[in-house]
């Protein structure tokens, strides 16, 4: 197995490629435009993948649910004014219980905003659609971990049926770099929901509130437990930290370049979240718990912090933060505010 | 005795949610056993759309999916893109189609896409308990236009001659359920044009005596009234 060297959206279309991706719907968006075109060259090589480019991302995250209805995997992506108007779909997945994939490429907002970068899409992404429904949500902080999680977010989809995300930026989707392409060992395969023998009547909406209330119940007590088996997070640096820093995504990677540089007496750490839903919540506070100061460092205003703090509930404990909306956040500019911090504790 | 109901109807949820004297039924018992003389009930796949028709969920023995407003096209789109042996049938009101779903028509007849589109035009938004729609008649009275809608200039939307305006291979009809074989004829030569490899649009004048406020009589009246604003038959 040898390396490549390839962009981040490339090796996201890899990577659902080895997950058995068989369709692409979506409508070009800054910056996730690229999944797009490489999807359709790929398709234009190979008949067997399917690519529609849809009127809008509406329509994106419909068709891909109506393939996924059929027995295809598909996936769409999208960004920012997209992610919010596909949200509709995904609701309807979340209430039907149909498994999907999407890769969010996160730009600045509100609005148009900028149209390469932020974390501001954390709340629409994890908690988006109506109602109250269930979703796994992935954040890769390195290419290495787009490749692999694309693939686990697939496996996971069409394993416990919710639908998956891929929460991401186009810093991380526009970075080039060395990665290890790693067949997947194990797929879960994808049947057709709407039967080739017999039939499904399927719905979203009900006469009477006991009929969802049931429904709800059901969906909230798969999702308690899938948790233990999809939850995901990774611990960097002190074992038994004085600061501990929580970061998601391709910040998390400057966090560590942060803590690397920091004299390890400092007794600094990172707690990485690699699934923002379902939270690792036991492992978050038990970490938190030994920790004398909680710094959160996001490229938002504290979206983030707060899945965070609710998760943390109860605990009584200092904290301080590093937001910057829309903007990315330099090792230098960390390793600053985790001194500042540490001294002021 | 088996009334005369058609195979692929679901016994079981009829009779069915429709209001009483509400011409839906017509359509959907047509559409039923059009499926039927087709002998196509295994491959086919009904969708619909918000609103009234959301109704017709458990109306059938068929492979149904229930979908969003106005998303039932590219719902439809998507399966049959994956799986083309599927005969896709989007039934959808005018709201769905030519209002919060417009875009995904246009962008269906562009695209020429091998579904069948069934839009049931009662000229009001029924569900919600009759406002203006694309399809309200200049000066008709509804919740929302209580003085009558001011067309200013414009008209009704007529969705089958904005379809063949986009798309010169597609089927395309309006029908009546004033006219039961007409009607059930053009279901069928839809389902068949679809069949081979295009998109069919059919538009069926349908009677709301609810929202209307008008008895069976009246309904009737009315129905005929609306074939001067869309004219009934094959769009050339």
């Amino acid at each position: 197995m040898k390396k490549e060297f390839l962009m981040g959206s490339k090796i996201a279309v890899k990577a659902a490629l080895s997950a058995g991706a068989e369709a692409f719907f979506g409508y070009p968006i800054t910056p996730t435009t690229e999944i797009l075109e490489f999807w359709a060259r790929e398709a234009e090589n190979n008949k067997k993948l399917l690519f529609l480019q849809t009127e809008d991302e509406m329509a994106a995250g419909f068709a891909t649910i109506g393939a996924v209805l059929s027995g295809k995997k598909s996936f769409t992506a999208t960004a920012g004014p997209g992610n919010v108007l596909i949200q509709d779909a995904f609701g309807m997945a979340e209430a039907m219980r149909i498994p999907t994939v999407a890769i969010i490429g996160q730009r600045g907002g509100p609005s148009t905003g900028t149209v390469i970068y932020s974390q501001q899409e954390v709340t629409l992404t994890c908690f988006g659609g109506h109602g109250e429904g269930h979703r796994i949500v992935y954040s890769p902080s390195s290419l290495d971990e787009l490749y692999q999680l694309v693939i686990k977010a697939f496996n996971s989809a069409w394993q416990y049926r919710f639908p998956a995300f891929i929460l991401t930026d186009g810093y991380l989707l526009k970075m080039k770099d060395e990665v290890l392409l790693k067949k997947p060992e194990n797929l879960i395969a994808s049947s057709p929901i709407l039967p080739k023998k017999g039939f499904v009547n399927l719905r979203n909406c009900y006469s009477f509130e006991e009929e969802l209330y049931e429904v709800l119940e059901k969906n909230e007590k798969d999702y308690q437990k899938i948790t233990p088996k999809v939850k995901d997070f990774e611990i960097f640096g002190s074992k038994n930290p004085k600061i501990l820093v929580f970061s998601h995504g391709i910040i998390a990677s400057s966090v560590k370049a942060a803590i690397s540089s920091l004299p390890k007496s400092m007794k600094v750490a990172l707690f990485r979240p690699i699934t923002l839903r379902p939270f690792s919540q036991k492992e978050a506070l038990k970490v938190a718990s030994i920790s004398k100061k909680i710094l959160f460092v996001e490229s938002s205003l504290g979206q983030f912090a707060r899945i965070v703090k609710d998760n943390l509930f109860g605990l009584k404990i200092d904290y301080d933060f590093l937001y910057k909306p829309a903007l990315g956040i330099t090792p230098e500019e960390i390793y600053q505010k985790i001194k500042k911090s540490y001294y002021e504790t | 005795m088996r009334p005369n109901f058609p195979q692929c109807y679901k016994i079981d949820s009829k009779p069915s949610k429709f209001c009483p004297g509400c011409s839906q039924t017509l359509i959907l018992k047509n559409l039923g056993f059009v499926i039927d003389e087709l002998k196509i009930a295994s491959k086919v796949v009904y969708g619909c759309d918000i609103g009234c028709m959301l109704l017709s969920w458990d109306f059938f023995d068929l492979n149904t999916v229930q979908t969003h407003h106005g998303r039932t096209g590219p719902t439809m789109v998507g399966l049959k893109y994956a799986a083309p042996e599927r005969i896709v049938i989007a039934y959808m009101g005018d709201g769905g189609a030519y209002a919060i779903g417009a875009q995904h028509l246009v962008a269906s007849s562009m695209r020429n896409d091998p579904i069948t589109m069934i839009i049931c035009n009662n000229t009001v938004y029924a569900m919600t308990g009759g406002q203006e729609a694309p399809t309200t008649l200049c000066n008709e009275i509804t919740t929302s236009t209580i003085r009558g809608r001011v067309c200013n200039g414009s008209r009704p939307l007529l969705g089958p001659e904005l379809v063949r305006s986009l798309n010169k291979k597609a089927y395309v009809a309006r029908g009546t359920t004033l006219n039961i074989s007409q009607m059930k004829n053009f279901i069928k030569r839809a389902i068949l044009h679809q069949k081979k490899g295009n998109f069919s649009f059919l538009e069926i004048l349908s009677g709301c005596p609810i929202n209307w406020k008008t008895d069976a009589r009246e309904t009737r009246e009315f129905l005929k009234e609306i074939e001067k604003t869309f004219p009934t038959g094959e769009i050339p």
